[in-house]
This record gives structure tokens, C-alpha cells and sequence, in this order.
């Protein structure tokens, strides 16, 4: 049985149609992305998803269990951890995870024989009598996923879990993160970081005005939506030349401010030519998720 | 379950549910780790929350009940203080629960995201709502007790009726609870409750027999007072601190559980409306 599979699902607000028939389904111990640019209805699938809010159609099956009709018993079986922090900041660290063990209906003597273990997966290990309030953002961060574990969850659901925090934070929450699937525990993430996609998630999905505009492995897309080499070249008459010249030597090309993007198959052609142009900078990389993900999704500002 | 088809969400019974339908909330015992939550964090202040909730409302009743109390002669049948004891019980019962249901649950709702935290666990907004208001109750039902130990202390009362102020104050606790967490779960912000306050609560505490009888009152004023919780409650109050039963006591017994089985599902459906769209 798959720890998450969604089908058909719709949810609107208004006249205005958030998720516009979705459908995706987790395997056991991986971990799966919902990207998107802002709007693009990650939120609101993971509120469906736990039975927060009610759809307009489509079936939900988590943890075995159909949601919203058994969101309760399904949510018994399920960590997540939520975009803002809302640890209880009248607490201690510890603390903090007792009261949330409770929720869970968990006896007292198992939450407290898994506590010590949960700081030190969290790096909290010292902390257990600290104040909230004493903790960094990374820490409070790495609270939050040790609260998500203390019911030993099938399944993780994760809201843009690095969003705000220092490289060094971000690093060691993916640490842990990585950890996750050789535990058995899956783990459904969003994020619109790409890097943070392509490092942690098996398979992902490209969410865009409600709807999945791609599916599959980070790879994969990468080959199956863009050249696999980018060449981006700078300066303030790239777009000048990009217009004159990058259709030449580029199969697709884009230009935002001045810089002109061009995705080719073989770099040289192209490189040989810049490296006689006056004025123009350039930089040959391979391509990543975030190409695959600017093209699909547009270069638009969504706000 | 056959794969990909798509049908209306159903609830348990197979009815269509509708987003914003109104439905009988689910009692459960489920409520009471979200109790607990509130009592731990409680009891960290415990203290000077007691003895805050304790002053405020012995300064009026000593105050005036001693100071005013010697221009007057006796008010329904007893010294001023004796008769204004009743009321402070009831008034500063009120207070507590309505404080904790107005600002301490936005706090826990809006503010901290407690409410985001524990809707992510098996509790469902039926058990956090019914915590939150048994949980003010219990509040001020220690609010209450302090202030009837003040007043068995002063010898204001020595009957054994006035144990059965002890139900009735938990009663009064869980009705003002119910009618505050309505607001709350209306509130942009805190500064909507001033509204409730300005509206409701003053007016209702000048009507409800607190600190001079609704006798004094033009008819009008008191036929409003018998819709008025606060004055059911004093009405009970009041003679069992003097030492002899109240009259119908089912009726305000009734009218006080009325406001509780009328706002505990108002309540929940506002706080449905709010957090589970």
C-alpha cells in the first residue's frame, strides 16, 4: 500500500480553481517534491492531503486510509512540519515534545523513552531543558522535525522546511532529512528552492496554476525538457547580440535584463564565438532543475 | 476503491459534505491533552495569575463593599458587602473566562499557531474547541474558588448552601467560555474584543444585579436582565451565600446552559469557517 496516493483532486476558492486535478502517488521510503512558484496550490494539496480542508473532488488514500472520511485515524499515522514555526514557546524543548506526544494519545512512558533519542537526531541532544525562545531559527527548525517524529510517522509531510534559514542551517536539515527514507519513513516535501529539490527528492512534481505540469526524477526531467548544456552570457549588449546572433548557435534561448540564456546541445560552436565578442561575459554549466523549472513555469514574478 | 475516479468528497455516512456546513459537533475525551497543554503552561504562572485574577476583584469588594456599605443600610436583606459578595463571585467568574476564551485563545489560535500544531495530530477543531472552552472554565473556576475562600475567610458566608456555589461557578465559567471563544473565532484582532466588552459585558454587569439590586432598575432594564446570564447566575449565587435555596432554580439553571449548548457549536463552526477553508 503506498504511504500517499491523490487522484483527480480539485479544490477551489471562489470562482478561482487552486488545484485543478491533481494526481500523484508516493512509494514507501522515498522522497517526493511538490515544486512550484507561489500560488501554484502546494499548500493547499498538503492541506487536503491531511484532511485540513475539504476538496472539491478527487480521492485521497494516506496511510491506507481514505481522507477526509478517515483524515483522524490517517493523521494518527502521519509527522508534518508545518511553513512558520508554532512550537509552544511557553515550553522547554523537551517539553515540547511530551505535550505533542500526548496529542497523539501516545502513553507517557513511551513519548519519554523517545525523547533523548529524537534530541539527538535533532542535535538537540544538550538542550532538552532550554526555552524556546533561547533557540536559533535552525534550532527551532530541527525541533519542529523531531516534534513530526515523535509518533514515528510512515509518511512526513514537510512545507518548505528550509525557507528563512543560513546555508549551515538548510545544510544540516537536509542532513537529517536524507536519514528519513533508510528509517522506512517517506517523505513528501514542497519547496521552490531547487537545489534543495534536486538534492533530496527521488521523484518530484512541478506544480503550476494548480495543476502538474511535470512528473519524474530530477534527472530525468532535465533531459526530457531542456538541452542539457546552458551557456548564459552577460553584459549590456547581450541582448543585442542574443538577438543578432544566439539563434545561430542556440536550439532555444531567453534573455531577462541583460542576460541572454542560451540552451544548446554542443557548447563549443558557441563558446568559440564568445570568446571573440567585446564587452560580453559568459558562463557554461550544465543544465539543472531550475532551468527545466523557468521554462515550464515562465519568468514571470508571481506575488 | 477503484483508481482515478473522481466523486464528491462524502463524509462517514455518505452524505455530501459542504465546506461551510454546520454539523452537531463530536464530543470526545480527545480534548483533554489539549487541557493538559494549557494547564502545564498554567502552571508556570500559577501564582501570580491567581493572585491577579484574586486582587482586582477583592479591591472592589472590600472598597466599596466596606466603604459604600456604611451609607447604607441593609441591601435585599443583608449588609452591602454580604449582598456584593454574590455578585463579585459571579462577575469575577465571568471575567476570568472570558479573558482566557478572548485573548489567551487568540493568542493560541492566531498569534503562537498552537491551534495549526495540534490540528496536524489525530485532535480534530471539534476536541481543541472543547478543550479551549473547558479549559477557561476550569480557569476561572479557580478564579472563583479564590474568591469564595476570601469570603468564607471574612465570615461573609457560613452556610453549607454556599457549596453549591462551587457547580454553579464551573457552569458560569463554561457559559461566558462558550460566548467568548464565538468572538474570538470572529476576530481579525485583539482589538475587536473592546467591542465585546463596550457592547456586552459593562452593560450586562450593570444589569445582572452585581452591585445593586435589579429591582432599582426601570422595567424595561430588568425584563432585559432576565435574557442576561450574569443575572441568572447571581440569582442563584446570591442566596445560597445568604443560607437559603433560590427560587426556580431550573430556570436559570437553564438559561446559563442554554448559552453553553447555543456558543460551543456557534463557536466550532466559526472556528471551521476560519481555520479549515
Amino acid at each position: 500500500m503506498a504511504p500517499l496516493r491523490v487522484a483527480g483532486l480539485r479544490k477551489r476558492y471562489g470562482a478561482h480553481d487552486v488545484i485543478a486535478g491533481i494526481g500523484f502517488e508516493l512509494a514507501r521510503g522515498e522522497c517526493f517534491g511538490l515544486l512550484g512558484p507561489n500560488g501554484a496550490g502546494k499548500t493547499t494539496t498538503l492541506r487536503c492531503v491531511l484532511g485540513l480542508t475539504q476538496p472539491l473532488a478527487g480521492e485521497i488514500t494516506l496511510a491506507g486510509l481514505p481522507v477526509p472520511q478517515q483524515a483522524r485515524a490517517a493523521r494518527a499515522r502521519v509527522g508534518v512540519v508545518p511553513q512558520t514555526d508554532n512550537l509552544d514557546p511557553d515550553f522547554s524543548v523537551a517539553e515540547n515534545l511530551l505535550v505533542y506526544g500526548r496529542y497523539f494519545g501516545l502513553p507517557e512512558r513511551t513519548i519519554r523513552s523517545r525523547i533523548p533519542e529524537l534530541l539527538e537526531f535533532a542535535g538537540l541532544g544538550a538542550r532538552a531543558q532550554t526555552s524556546i525562545r533561547e533557540l536559533s531559527g535552525g534550532m527551532k527548525r530541527r525541533l519542529t522535525l523531531a516534534r513530526a517524529l515523535i509518533n514515528e510517522p510512515e509518511l512526513l509531510v514537510l512545507d518548505e522546511p528550509t525557507t528563512g534559514l543560513d546555508p549551515q542551517a538548510r545544510h544540516l536539515i537536509w542532513e537529517r532529512l536524507k536519514g528519513l527514507p533508510q528509517r522506512g519513513v517517506t517523505v513528501l516535501l514542497t519547496t521552490h528552492f531547487m537545489d534543495e529539490a534536486e538534492r533530496l527528492c527521488h521523484r518530484l512534481a512541478i506544480l503550476d496554476g494548480g495543476r502538474i505540469v511535470a512528473q519524474g526524477a530530477p534527472h530525468e526531467l532535465i533531459e526530457a525538457h531542456i538541452e542539457p548544456q546552458v551557456v548564459e552570457v552577460y553584459g549590456e549588449n547581450a541582448a543585442n547580440w542574443a538577438g543578432t546572433h544566439a539563434a545561430g548557435y542556440a536550439a532555444r534561448f531567453e534573455v531577462s535584463g541583460e542576460t541572454a540564456y542560451c540552451y544548446v546541445s554542443q557548447a563549443e560552436p558557441l563558446l568559440a564565438h564568445l570568446t571573440r565578442q567585446v564587452g560580453l561575459r559568459y558562463l557554461h554549466r550544465p543544465a539543472n532543475l531550475e532551468d527545466v523549472f523557468l521554462k515550464l513555469t515562465g519568468r514571470e514574478l508571481r506575488e | 476503491m477503484s483508481s482515478g475516479k473522481i466523486h464528491p468528497t462524502r463524509d462517514a455516512g455518505g452524505a455530501p459534505v459542504r465546506e461551510d456546513s454546520f454539523r452537531f459537533p463530536r464530543l470526545s475525551l480527545r480534548f483533554v491533552p489539549v487541557w493538559r497543554r494549557n494547564f502545564l503552561v498554567w502552571r508556570k504562572l500559577a501564582i501570580p495569575s491567581i493572585l491577579g485574577n484574586l486582587a482586582d476583584p477583592m479591591i472592589y469588594m472590600l472598597g466599596l463593599g466596606y466603604g459604600l456599605g456604611r451609607l447604607l443600610p441593609e441591601v435585599g436583606g443583608a449588609s452591602y458587602i454580604v449582598f456584593l459578595s454574590a455578585g463579585t463571585v459571579c462577575f469575577s467568574t465571568m471575567n476570568a473566562a472570558t479573558f482566557e476564551a478572548l485573548y489567551s485563545a487568540f493568542s493560541r489560535m492566531q498569534v503562537q499557531r498552537t491551534w495549526d500544531a495540534i490540528l496536524n495530530t489525530p485532535i480534530a477543531l471539534d476536541d481543541l474547541v472543547l478543550a479551549e472552552l473547558v479549559w477557561a472554565a476550569s480557569k476561572s473556576f479557580l478564579s472563583g474558588i479564590a474568591i469564595l475562600a476570601v469570603i468564607w475567610a471574612l465570615g461573609l458566608s457560613s452556610s453549607a448552601l454556599s457549596l453549591w456555589v462551587l457547580p454553579l461557578i464551573f457552569l458560569v465559567g463554561l457559559a461566558f467560555a462558550g460566548l467568548g471563544l464565538m468572538v474570538t473565532t470572529l476576530a481579525p484582532s485583539y482589538d475587536f474584543f473592546m467591542y465585546y466588552f463596550t457592547l456586552f459585558i459593562t452593560p450586562m454587569t450593570l444589569l445582572s444585579g452585581v452591585f445593586f439590586p435589579i429591582e432599582q432598575l426601570p422595567a424595561a432594564f430588568q425584563a432585559l436582565a432576565q435574557v442576561l446570564p450574569l443575572a441568572h447566575a447571581v440569582e442563584l449565587a446570591r442566596p445560597l451565600l445568604l443560607g437559603h435555596a433560590p427560587d426556580a432554580v431550573f430556570v436559570h439553571v437553564a438559561v446559563l446552559a442554554g448559552y453553553l449548548v447555543v456558543a460551543y457549536p456557534v463557536a466550532l463552526a466559526l472556528a471551521r469557517r476560519r481555520l479549515l477553508q
